[in-house]
């Protein structure tokens, strides 16, 4: 097993769920036709000035509070300067030297404890202004190049992790707990298919040469397209910059930083065409803004609009309703709107892990099949609850709950019409030991064996005991006849 | 009565007793143009019918009794750098010969909504850089006094139409001097007012921290009634203040107890005596209408120009971007330029180098190269050239870095004289208006032109050029009247009082 350290900071480009763009009210929507979400203002044309969208200022205070940065009192916007035909102002308004925050963290934990617990400090997190969408032929010479500026000018929050993450799977853990945050606090709805968050990693090992400390090159990975993906290209790279190490000895510092591009069918990263030199962006203050001051009232009302992050409810989780940090996990991570539906449900029951069984087998198993979200779920969750609490009452036979389940889900009825429906009733003690009495004197055979040590006999009557009475609960059969047999 | 060589406040009141109607007003500045403008050059185009149209609505609906807009039937000539929906946009470059914007300007828009007439786009150095008009892609403008010398820049069409009596209103930008250096050599009254006080949406940005747009007229009190229609707060520009005021009702108050302010280092080496006689004279003045004269002194007046060539360049490098033959403007011949890439890749690699093959451009970055290689002219790619370096990792510090602190010191002069005067007064220009081509090849002299101007672009102050003499050869002089930031009423108090002891304002060149 070679001996390096995978050293991984990730670079996320998350779109903030804005009506309109970041320095024009044009829409933001995803998947219209070409070019027509536009304005002089997204195109940059010549004459036109941006105007700042307050909104999505807010959604990124949000985030970096949410991410536990600092916020200074000032911000201001910078001119990103290069050519590229989907930047039709030649430049990107971005924010360069005073980022609208700094310095938070993100924590990340495995349920399955394939790594401890850590902070992945997050170094910075700015606004910025996306770029169009640029589909063309890479062929040289006469092939045509179109381009689509709908996106131009989307808010994007640009969030820099350090280099903290030291595995494929840890970069995913930071990448799965960063967007829950975001969608638990509604800033985003990261949507990688549709372009609403996108990663790049940076990657290099620290390897021991003879006692001495070596780092490898940092390579800039990009084009993945998954989460999953993120981690496979990692592994990758790390195994193929230890490759490249014994086979050149190439240092950090050797050669400019390299950008490799994530082949997820051939699951390799292949070397991009770079420039010799390295760019030169040439960044200013956009003369055309005014720099933005942050209240201390502005971040603290901020803070007070986060409600509980992710982190948090999966801890309250365990010590309010008795879950395990795995059974926590799986409800928090399935987002907020399911978790509000357990919690809805534990109102009415009053049984947490109860709750949580049904939640996390039956109603997700449901949803996966049905590929729906909770929101379009036939059981409310009130619903859901009375049927727990019913069960665990005893007032629904635990082994009718499941036939109960489904009819209630099938036939969108109450636990009260489904059990009605199927017949099923309560059945009074007194005439379920008659019962009992009854099968105990017709097979004195049992009730030998039983005396005999071999209790598991009782279990035929049982069957006997339901086809008389359907609503006879095997549990209770059980032990009634248990009981009769020590007193005879 | 020739209406030509009425003010347009004149003007408004004959169009609003019915004595004269906007057509037949516009129709004789159609007709001064059409008898004129081939010895002057002011326009890029003149929009005859356009105005037409518009003069003939006012008139109808003047006749109707409809309400209607402060400037109603008064023409307007507009420098061709604000963009006007159905209506080129040139900025006098090649660049943008066929480019036409979807959009009218706030101030072009605010023009409409008084019912102004839009009479046609001045001539201008190209994307206003310059101080000549001369780096206009597409002619000369001739400076209506002596066909032989220059209207100044880079607002000379504006200039030169007003002194020509093209148009008695006009639109001019100025970034560092380009409405106020037109208007002393032509002989008109030129305001550039505070930054923000106007709105730039719609103004193709040549600096944008320094760029502002401005009115040009005979006189102060048209300077005040165009400067009202057009400044105000404007939700499209986040520069643009939130002050609004009415200029037209107190430009005729005079001031008591002004305070004239004169900087020792405007007196200094590099000024023409002529000038410099021409504005004592008009201190004096002042002095005579009871104004009190305040020595004072701008120390860093003199890195002005140095500065201002640091940071105009630099966001002008970054503005200009824009225009990159994809999105913008000219595009070189695609075909052809691929055909020479092809030729330029076989050659070297029939002579055996692979690698300088390999690094040639790819179709696209030529097509960059060429169509600005090919759009801009000297002048701009100068400037653009400038500010790229001084933008550049490694020098940022130096240069523009510098420049902003600079510019800092500057603005502090400044505040500190405006605690002890109402208005500082000097020479707008070194010297009259010079002949064409004599400073063409010497971009280092053009450039100290703007010595006593840059500083209220660096610094936001409203200032303003008002003729205050002639020189021995019969060219305007102008007196150039800071004040503070946002203290335009004050400045045009104080340029009204000027002009009503004297009467610079009232002479016209023999064309």
């Amino acid at each position: 097993m070679p001996d390096y350290t995978t050293i991984v900071g990730l670079e996320v480009h998350v779109q903030l769920a804005t009506k309109s763009k970041l320095f024009c009210r044009c829409s933001t929507q995803f998947g219209a036709e070409p070019n027509t979400q536009t304005c002089p203002v997204c195109i940059g044309m010549p004459g036109s000035l941006p105007v700042m969208n307050r909104e999505a200022l807010d959604l990124a205070l949000k985030t970096a509070v949410a991410l536990n940065c600092t916020i200074p009192p000032l911000t201001k916007w910078d001119r990103k300067q290069y050519y590229y035909p989907d930047l039709p102002k030649g430049y990107q308004i971005s924010q360069y030297d005073m980022p609208m925050s700094e310095h938070g963290h993100l924590e990340i934990s495995d349920s399955k404890d394939r790594f401890e617990s850590k902070k992945i400090r997050i170094l910075r997190a700015h606004l910025e202004e996306d770029a169009g969408k640029s589909i063309h032929d890479e062929v040289a010479g006469r092939a045509d190049s179109v381009i689509d500026l709908n996106r131009t000018g989307t808010p994007l929050l640009e969030i820099v992790s350090e280099p903290d993450m030291r595995s494929g799977l840890e970069a995913r853990a930071y990448l799965d707990e960063l967007k829950l945050l975001l969608t638990y606090i509604g800033v985003s709805d990261c949507n990688m298919q549709e372009g609403s968050l996108r990663v790049d990693a940076n990657v290099n090992l620290h390897l021991d040469s003879g006692g001495e400390m070596i780092a490898t090159p940092i390579v800039e990975i990009k084009n993945m397209n998954s989460f999953r993906a993120v981690e496979r290209a990692i592994e990758y790279e790390a195994g193929r910059q230890y490759d490249v190490w014994q086979e050149t000895g190439a240092k950090l510092g050797d050669s400019p930083k390299q950008t490799r591009g994530w082949d997820d069918a051939a699951g390799v990263t292949r070397g991009q065409r770079s420039k010799e030199e390295s760019s030169d962006y040439r960044y200013f203050p956009d003369p055309d803004l005014v720099p933005v001051v942050f209240t201390k009232e502005e971040v603290a009302a901020a803070t007070a609009s986060l409600g509980e992050k992710p982190a948090d409810l999966r801890g309250k989780l365990q010590s309010e309703h008795g879950l395990s940090a795995y059974d926590a996990e799986v409800l928090v991570n399935q987002g907020r709107d399911l978790l509000a539906y357990y919690l809805a449900a534990v109102d009415v029951a009053g049984d947490g892990k109860a709750v949580c069984n049904w939640v996390s087998q039956d109603v997700l198993r449901v949803l996966k099949e049905r590929e729906e979200p909770i929101e379009s779920f036939p059981i409310a969750a009130s619903s859901l609850g009375k049927f727990v609490s019913k069960l665990k009452s005893g007032d629904l036979p635990s082994s009718r709950g499941r036939d109960v389940f489904d009819v209630m889900l099938d036939k969108k009825l109450s636990v009260d019409e489904a059990m009605h429906q199927l017949g099923i009733e309560e059945v009074d003690d007194s005439e379920l030991e008659t019962l009992c009495q009854q099968l105990l004197d017709a097979n004195p055979k049992i009730v030998d064996d039983v005396r005999g040590g071999k209790q598991q006999a009782v279990g035929a009557l049982i069957g006997q005991a339901k086809k008389r009475n359907p609503n006879a609960d095997p549990g209770r059969v059980r032990q009634l006849c248990l009981d009769l047999i020590a007193k005879m | 009565m020739l209406l030509t060589s009425l003010s347009a406040v004149d003007q408004c009141r004959l169009l609003d007793s019915g004595e004269i109607s906007a057509v037949e007003l516009t129709q004789a500045y159609l007709d001064r143009i059409s008898a004129q403008e081939g010895n002057v050059g002011a326009f890029l185009r003149v929009t005859a019918d356009r105005a037409l149209d518009a003069a003939k609505c006012v008139d109808q609906r003047r006749a109707s009794g409809q309400p209607l807009g402060k400037l109603a039937g008064i023409p307007v000539a507009v420098k061709d750098i604000l963009a006007q929906k159905g209506e080129r946009t040139t900025c006098a470059s090649k660049m943008l010969a066929e480019f036409s914007a979807p959009y009218d300007a706030t101030v072009i828009a605010k023009l409409k909504a008084a019912d102004a007439v839009l009479i046609g786009c001045t001539n201008m150095d190209e994307f206003a850089m310059g101080g000549s008009t001369e780096n206009s892609a597409f002619k000369v403008t001739a400076n209506p006094w002596d066909l032989k010398r220059s209207p100044g820049g880079s607002s000379g069409g504006a200039a030169a139409a007003v002194a020509a009596d093209f148009a008695p209103l006009s639109i001019g930008t100025d970034t560092g001097g380009s409405i106020r250096q037109p208007a002393s050599f032509c002989g008109v009254v030129g305001m550039k007012p505070t930054y923000g006080r106007v709105s730039r949406f719609g103004l193709v940005a040549f600096a944008s921290s320094l760029d502002q747009i401005g009115p040009l007229a005979h006189t102060v009190e048209d300077i005040a009634l165009l400067h009202e229609a057009i400044s105000g707060h404007d939700p499209h520009d986040s520069t643009s203040l939130d002050h609004t005021t009415q200029f037209t009702e107190s430009v005729r108050k005079p001031l008591d107890g002004l305070r004239i302010g004169y900087a020792k280092e405007h007196f200094a080496e590099g000024l023409d005596s002529e000038v410099e006689r021409a504005v004592r004279d008009a201190l004096g003045t002042y002095e005579s209408l009871g104004a009190r004269l305040v020595e004072v002194s701008l120390p860093h007046s003199k890195y002005g120009v140095a500065t201002y060539y640091v940071i105009a360049p630099s966001e002008a490098s970054s503005n200009l971007a824009r225009y990159d033959g994809v999105h913008y403007g000219y595009r070189a011949d695609v075909a052809k330029l691929t055909e020479e890439l092809n030729a330029e890749r076989a050659e070297l690699e029939e002579a055996g180098k692979r690698r300088e093959a390999e690094n040639l451009d790819t179709p696209l970055v030529r097509m960059y190269r060429k169509s600005r290689s090919e759009g801009f002219g000297a002048e701009v790619k100068r400037r653009i050239m400038l500010g790229t370096y001084a933008l550049s990792a490694g020098y940022y510090d130096a240069y523009y870095l510098k420049a902003l602190k600079v510019r800092r010191m500057i603005r502090q002069d400044y505040d500190r004289v405006f605690e002890q005067v109402d208005v500082l007064a000097g020479p707008v220009a070194p010297t009259p208006a010079f002949e064409l081509g004599s400073l063409v090849d010497d971009p280092l002299a053009m450039y100290l032109v703007d010595m006593y101007t840059v500083s209220a672009n660096l610094t936001g102050v409203p200032a303003m050029s008002v003729p205050c003499g002639q020189s021995n050869s019969g060219l305007p002089i102008g007196l150039h009247l800071q004040a503070k930031p946002l203290a335009e009423e004050t400045l045009l108090r104080a340029g009204h009082m000027y002009q009503t002891a004297t009467d610079w304002h009232t002479k016209r060149p023999t064309l």
